[in-house]
This record gives structure tokens, C-alpha cells and sequence, in this order.
């Protein structure tokens, strides 16, 4: 039988392989946005096993939410992506810094 | 059970292998792909959870539309990416430690940590009501009536995130011939209304 453990160090795996996604790639964007997607992933796959766990249906609306929320996401970041590659000529991270932060 | 146990070690295995070519390959495009796999394979894991409407959403939702939207500006953008090696290197020490401290702090917890879930109280138990009924109709009893605010409101933050992205990518370009409709309609005294004699013909 598999256990709460089990599933709840998967989402904790793919939490941070995200977040290392984040930190290593310097190249584009998109892949940034990707990485937020396998986070907003594992945070679902988290909800889900305890609904699962605790027999309650409360988490898998929740992950309903998440998954709104994430697809608007990524439309918005991709719009940005599209004008920002349109007016900048690059997407490099290295060539982002009108702000100079 | 070893079979659910099985198919669960499957899967898992496929979503970390697939997610670490995510953030791992040069080209775009196979990470595109490689996410879609992921999604795919979480799908299955949701089935196993018996989840089997989000498993389904994933897959319409995720693989049908975003994934296939980061396709899309994958192929029709030129990604004029310069691959320097100095650059690349300079970031691997700190992204290894944070995600070895991570992953260390995750796991050491939930590895120490014995869930016991029969002593936690959770709220009037919504599934046990829908025993006989199919995990769709369980969600749907649920959301259009304890959550119809959220709901609304997920609706209203797609609305807001389709007007956004549209009013965003939307571009005027100078110098374009089109019709403009009112114009036309307000041409006054530029129309004469000749009566022509048969053949005669008129002079202009």
C-alpha cells in the first residue's frame, strides 16, 4: 500500500528540482516559466494526496484554483515573453537589466 | 497492492527523470516536451489518487492548452541565444547548494515526520456524503455550492488574464491601408447621380 510518505517526498523532489531549474538556467526565460509550472505541479500533486489521505474532497478544489490561477499564469508570462523578445531583440537573463537591479 | 505500488514507482520515476530534462536540455523545444511527459505521468498518479476528474483536467487543461501555448511561442519566436560556457558555470555551486539544502530540509522532515492522519480533525467530511457518486459529480455538489465565491472568482481572474494578455500582444502598425466604415458613410456632395442617355455616353 502506498503511503502519505511517499507521495509527499515526490512533490517535495519535484519542488525542488524547480527551484533548482530556476537558479541554474540563464538562458531564457520560457524555461523559468516552465519551472514554475513543475512547482505549481507539485504543489497540486501535494493537495491531492491528502484529500486522498484524509478521505475530504476540500483539497482537490483547491487544486481546481491552482490550476486556474496557473494557466493565467502562463498566458500573462508569455505575453510578456512575446512583447519584451519584440521590443528587446533577446531574452536572454544576462541581457535583462533595464532596471540595473 | 504491489501492483498500485508498482505503477506508482513508474510513474514517479518518469515525472522526476522528465522534469530534470525540463530545466536540463539546450533546446526549448524538447523541454516543451519533456514538460508535457510530466504532466502526462502526474495525470496517472491523480488516477491513482482517485482523482480521476483533475487527472482528466490535467491533461485538457495542461497538455491541451498550455503547454501547447508555450509550444507555440517556442517555434514563433527567434531565440537568438548566445551559449557562453563562463556564464552557465558561474551559477551551477550556488543552484547545487540551494537545491541540496532543499531537498535535505524536505526530506529529513518528512522522513521523521509519521503522519497521523485518523487524529486530524478536518472540516464536515464532504466525500462521505457522495459515497455512491463518481468523483466528478462529488466535485461538482461541492464546487457550485460551498465555493461558488471562489469559483466566480476563478472565472473573473481568466477573464482578467485573457483581456491582459490580449490588450498586451496587441500591436498597431503604421501606415496599413484599411476601411474604415464611418468615413465611407459620411462622404457628402462627392456623389453625382448622372442620368446617361443611351448611346452617348458623358463627358467628365
Amino acid at each position: 500500500m502506498i503511503e502519505l510518505n511517499q507521495f509527499l517526498i515526490l512533490s517535495a523532489l519535484l519542488f525542488a528540482i524547480g527551484v533548482i531549474g530556476i537558479f541554474l538556467n540563464r538562458k531564457n526565460v520560457i524555461i523559468i516559466l516552465m519551472s514554475i509550472e513543475i512547482i505549481l505541479l507539485s504543489v497540486n500533486l501535494n493537495l491531492i494526496s491528502f484529500s486522498y489521505f484524509l478521505n475530504d474532497l476540500t483539497g482537490q478544489i483547491f487544486s481546481l484554483f491552482v490550476l486556474t490561477v496557473a494557466a493565467a499564469e502562463a498566458a500573462i508570462g508569455l505575453a510578456i515573453l512575446v512583447i519584451y523578445n519584440r521590443n528587446a531583440g533577446s531574452i536572454e537573463i544576462e541581457k535583462i537589466n533595464a532596471l540595473k537591479g | 497492492m504491489t501492483a498500485q505500488l508498482l505503477t506508482f514507482y513508474l510513474f514517479s520515476g518518469v515525472i522526476l527523470i522528465s522534469s530534470l530534462m525540463v530545466i536540463s536540455t539546450k533546446n526549448p523545444v524538447h523541454s516543451v516536451l519533456f514538460l508535457i511527459l510530466s504532466f502526462l505521468n502526474a495525470a496517472g498518479l491523480f488516477v491513482i489518487l482517485h482523482a480521476e476528474f483533475l487527472a482528466m483536467i490535467l491533461i485538457i487543461v495542461y497538455v491541451g492548452a498550455v503547454a501547447v501555448l508555450f509550444l507555440f511561442v517556442v517555434m514563433m519566436l527567434d531565440f537568438k541565444t548566445s551559449i557562453n560556457k563562463d556564464n552557465i558555470l558561474q551559477y551551477i555551486p550556488i543552484g547545487i547548494l540551494i537545491g541540496v539544502v532543499f531537498i535535505a530540509e524536505l526530506i529529513i522532515v518528512l522522513i521523521n515526520t509519521k503522519f497521523d492522519l485518523s487524529n486530524i480533525q478536518v472540516l464536515p467530511n464532504p466525500l462521505s456524503d457522495f459515497t455512491g457518486k463518481s468523483n466528478t459529480e462529488a466535485i461538482g455538489s461541492v464546487l457550485y455550492t460551498d465555493y461558488i465565491l471562489y469559483f466566480q472568482l476563478s472565472g473573473v481572474i481568466l477573464l482578467v488574464a485573457m483581456i491582459g494578455s490580449i490588450v498586451l500582444t496587441l500591436r498597431e502598425r503604421e501606415g496599413v491601408k484599411r476601411q474604415v466604415v464611418s468615413e465611407q458613410l459620411q462622404r457628402q456632395g462627392k456623389i453625382d447621380l448622372v442620368d446617361v442617355k443611351s448611346g452617348k455616353g458623358i463627358d467628365i
